[in-house]
């Protein structure tokens, strides 16, 4: 009893340590996990972590808190995934909250304002440079689809103002049912 | 009522953010923005300056922010827990499926489709964010002369240490911020 006491604490201490700690957010989270589940404590092996990381893109949600789940609910079940739950969301919740408390007093200062605006454009330029990688990565598929669908979503959302959760919708069928053709020719070609 | 408003809005921002990272991006401005009076674009824009330069997921961070300018400590909490809900359900599902049958061909295939997708809704809501950097309006103003020269500079400049040396963005955001305090003073 009093191992599986430890085994929690710990689990809950690791996932909220490595999201304290971990800016940028996404991806930048899982390699730290590797270090921490895989080297160190040994209580997941390379390959299941690697699985872990496709089923954490692949989910909704934020991808730190999609990998703490699976590591919560290999390590100790239901109970283990929502101690890792708490633990990755407690520090965001705690520090935008103070955060939030002063920006309202901040907000208003001149210096404050002004240096936002800078921040406004590096954020821009943020975005705009993950928007091109990942957009690179759409054209090395070196098909003509995933280009085309990029092309009509885009005007989808931004000229015609359709929902953002029925593009997505549409274009996860269209993957599925793309994915699945594929395979059926791979396998009668044999 | 406006918790269940918050809940029910970032659980659909949970549920469609697919990918990670700025794809929630696109869904935030809509739930927040757009649908609910409840952040301004400026708010917004400044929202997602804040959560690039504090730890943890962008939707968390914004669900925090928005619950409590909305109806305070709780609401944060309410908002939080809608957004992390989509998650817990369908990821324990899927690891069930993962240790029972070892393949995930299906699911990889909707996330490579799902790609352009998410790429073309956060270069839309990139776009907002520019034009509110460069024009501090919300759609492209009729006199496109009236742009901000120094967010322009700095935006050109960021881009430019961001794809030449790949370093992390919280120093360019740093380097952003003073930037636009230096370039204040010339102007």
């Amino acid at each position: 009893m009093q191992s599986k006491k430890k085994q929690y604490w710990t689990l809950f201490l690791s996932t909220f340590q490595l999201s304290a700690f971990t800016f940028g957010g996404g991806f930048v989270i899982i390699p730290l996990m590797r270090k921490k589940f895989v080297e160190k404590l040994g209580w997941i092996d390379e390959q299941e972590m690697m699985d872990f990381t496709a089923i954490a893109q692949s989910s909704p949600g934020a991808i730190a808190v999609n990998a703490s789940i699976l590591v919560g609910y290999r390590v100790a079940g239901v109970p283990g995934a929502l101690l890792t739950v708490c633990g990755t969301v407690l520090p965001p919740l705690i520090i935008i909250s103070v955060i939030s408390f002063f920006y309202t007093a901040f907000r208003d200062n001149m210096y404050v304002s002004i240096a936002m605006n800078g921040m406004l454009a590096g954020v821009a330029a943020v975005i705009c440079d993950v928007v091109i990688t990942m957009g690179r990565s759409v054209l090395a598929m070196k098909r003509v689809l995933p280009v085309v669908v990029m092309i009509l979503a885009f005007l989808a959302v931004r000229v015609f103002g359709v929902n953002i959760m029925l593009v997505i919708l549409v274009c996860g069928i269209l993957g599925g049912v793309d994915t699945w053709r594929r395979e059926k020719s791979r396998k009668e070609r044999g | 009522m406006i918790y269940l408003q918050l809940l029910w809005s970032f659980f659909q921002i949970g549920l469609f953010s697919i990918g990670g990272g700025y794809a929630a991006m696109p869904l935030i401005q809509h739930q927040v923005v757009d649908l609910h009076p409840w952040l301004t674009m400026t708010e917004f824009a400044d929202i997602m300056t804040i959560a690039e330069m504090t730890p943890g997921p962008i939707a968390i961070n914004s669900a925090t922010f928005v619950g409590i300018q909305v109806a305070g400590i709780p609401g944060a909490v309410v908002a939080t827990v809608g957004c992390v809900l989509p998650s817990c359900v369908i990821v324990t599902i899927l690891a069930c499926i993962y240790y029972r049958l070892k393949g995930l061909t299906m699911v990889q295939g909707v996330l490579l489709g799902l790609r352009p997708a998410v790429v073309a809704t956060v270069a839309s809501a990139g776009l907002s964010l520019m034009i509110l950097s460069f024009y501090g309006t919300r759609t492209l103003p009729a006199d496109l002369a009236g742009i901000r020269p120094a967010s322009v500079l700095i935006f050109a400049g960021a881009l430019f240490i961001l794809r030449r040396w790949k370093v992390n963005p919280i120093w360019v955001l740093v380097g952003a911020g003073a930037a636009g305090l230096l370039l204040s003073r010339f102007a």
